[in-house]
């Protein structure tokens, strides 16, 4: 069954469904909120949220507005950076490093250690902190372009043409 | 359209990102479906950010999605709209049945006042009936002892004849001198003018001397019109005057209307 046809089931409240898209997607959301909130535990329970979310707002998905994981992506976005607003994150007085994506890479362990799993100093070897940087503003934060062109003081033509680099990189340390 | 440089330009990298305007997502859309090279592209950008996620995430828990399940039966309402709209049948029912037990005790209670009313009213009757069978029987018992008087065999019969005033008139007295009684029949009398009434008077003849044996009051009520009056004289003859009410000491002649002498028809 192909990626389309999972998904109309899922907005019919096809559970079978729903279960199918959790499996396939529940790492990912998990490690943005993760890498967003760097609290393993609290982040399975916000990951949870994000489920619930999805289900209860199937009907808003629209296909030809994009893809079914940027969805999902911007639901858990928002989750964790309401979380990072909330009093309870605050509470925990966490001295986070500003730029989350480099905080994760730098603690130099791999935390998803399952085997079908590249680990995340592989897949960011040789990458810069810039790069780091507005993978974190665009994927992570969920800046616009304009929004990180201005954030970063750079045209977004340069912005666009950087991310395609930065994330190329990635894409060849995958088949290391 | 050069795809390699629209694809070198980054834009497929801020669509994964969800960065673009949408304005800009349609161009994308629409390339996609044009272009299988563009389409490629997006899912190869998106499987290296599925691999950058997926790396940060924590082991999750083997109940984790049942806890999730279990979230989702409180979280979305089941059919509300046909929940909402459906008729309260057990609440119709409910009043239809205590209208129809209301309507059912008042019934009852109208009946069992219509019930209590007919027995008060045969009860009456009975109590009508019962008056008049003792009535009976005391008027049978009176007209049994009257009979008796009459038939005594002291009784002297002294029939009355009509006078001037009154000629068609008569009355009778049977007078038991023994018992000191006489019984006046008046039934020929006509029935006494208002204000008047009649007076029965015992006689001696020689002088004649007129003593009151008493009035025949409630005359016109009385329907026997058989009166009992005491008579302690050695009476020769009894006359009926017509008298103001109250009665007269002396006889008004002139209103005489039957006079008899005692022996003058029967001596027994």
């Amino acid at each position: 069954m192909n990626l389309d046809d999972l998904i109309q089931q899922f907005q019919q409240k096809d559970k079978i469904a729903f279960e199918k898209l959790y499996t396939m997607y529940a790492e990912n959301i998990c490690g943005v909120i993760n890498t967003i909130i760097q609290n393993p535990e609290r982040a399975e329970e916000l990951c949870q949220d994000v489920f619930v979310k999805i289900w209860e707002k199937s009907d808003s998905y629209n296909p030809t507005k994009g893809r079914f994981f940027t969805w999902i992506l911007n639901i858990a976005r928002n989750t964790a950076i309401d979380e990072l607003r909330s009093k309870t994150h605050k509470n925990q007085k966490k001295n986070l490093h500003v730029h989350s994506l480099v905080g994760i890479f730098e603690k130099r362990e791999d935390l998803n250690s399952k085997v079908d799993t590249i680990g995340i100093q592989t897949l960011l070897k040789g990458l810069k902190e810039k790069c780091m940087l507005l993978i974190d503003l665009l994927y992570y934060k969920g800046y616009t372009q304009k929004e990180v062109a201005k954030e970063l003081n750079t045209p977004i033509g340069t912005i666009k043409t950087r991310i395609r680099s930065c994330i190329s990189e990635i894409r060849k340390n995958m088949k290391l | 359209m050069d795809i390699e440089k629209y694809i070198a330009s980054g834009i497929l990298e801020l669509y994964i990102a969800g960065a673009l305007s949408a304005e800009e997502n349609l161009d994308v859309q629409h390339y996609a479906l044009q272009y299988p090279e563009i389409q490629k592209e997006i899912e190869a950008i998106e499987e290296a950010m599925l691999q950058l996620t997926k790396s940060t995430s924590p082991e999750l828990s083997d109940t984790s999605f049942k806890k999730v399940l279990s979230r989702l039966d409180d979280t979305i309402p089941f059919l509300p709209a046909t929940s909402e709209k459906r008729i309260p049948w057990a609440s119709y029912v409910g009043w239809a049945a205590s209208l129809l037990l209301i309507i059912g005790m008042t019934w009852l209670y109208l009946q069992n006042n219509d019930l209590k009313s007919e027995i008060e009213l045969t009860n009456k009757e009975n109590e009508d009936l019962q008056q008049t069978i003792t009535k009976t029987q005391n008027t049978i018992v009176e007209k049994e002892a009257l009979l008796q008087e009459l038939r005594n065999k002291n009784v002297t019969v002294v029939a009355l004849g009509g006078q001037k005033v009154a000629p068609t008139s008569f009355a009778k007295a049977y007078w038991n001198k023994n018992k000191g009684q006489g019984i006046i029949d008046s039934q020929g009398l006509p029935t006494p003018p208002a204000g008047y009434t009649y007076q029965i008077w015992s006689l001696t003849l020689d002088p004649l001397t007129p003593t009151s044996l008493g009035l025949l009051d409630n005359f016109d009520t009385d329907t026997s019109k058989m009166f009992t009056l005491p008579n302690t004289n050695d009476s020769q003859a009894f006359g009926i005057t017509l008298e103001p009410e109250g009665g007269s000491p002396t006889p008004t002649m002139e209103q005489l209307y039957v006079l008899g002498t005692v022996g003058h028809m029967f001596l027994l």
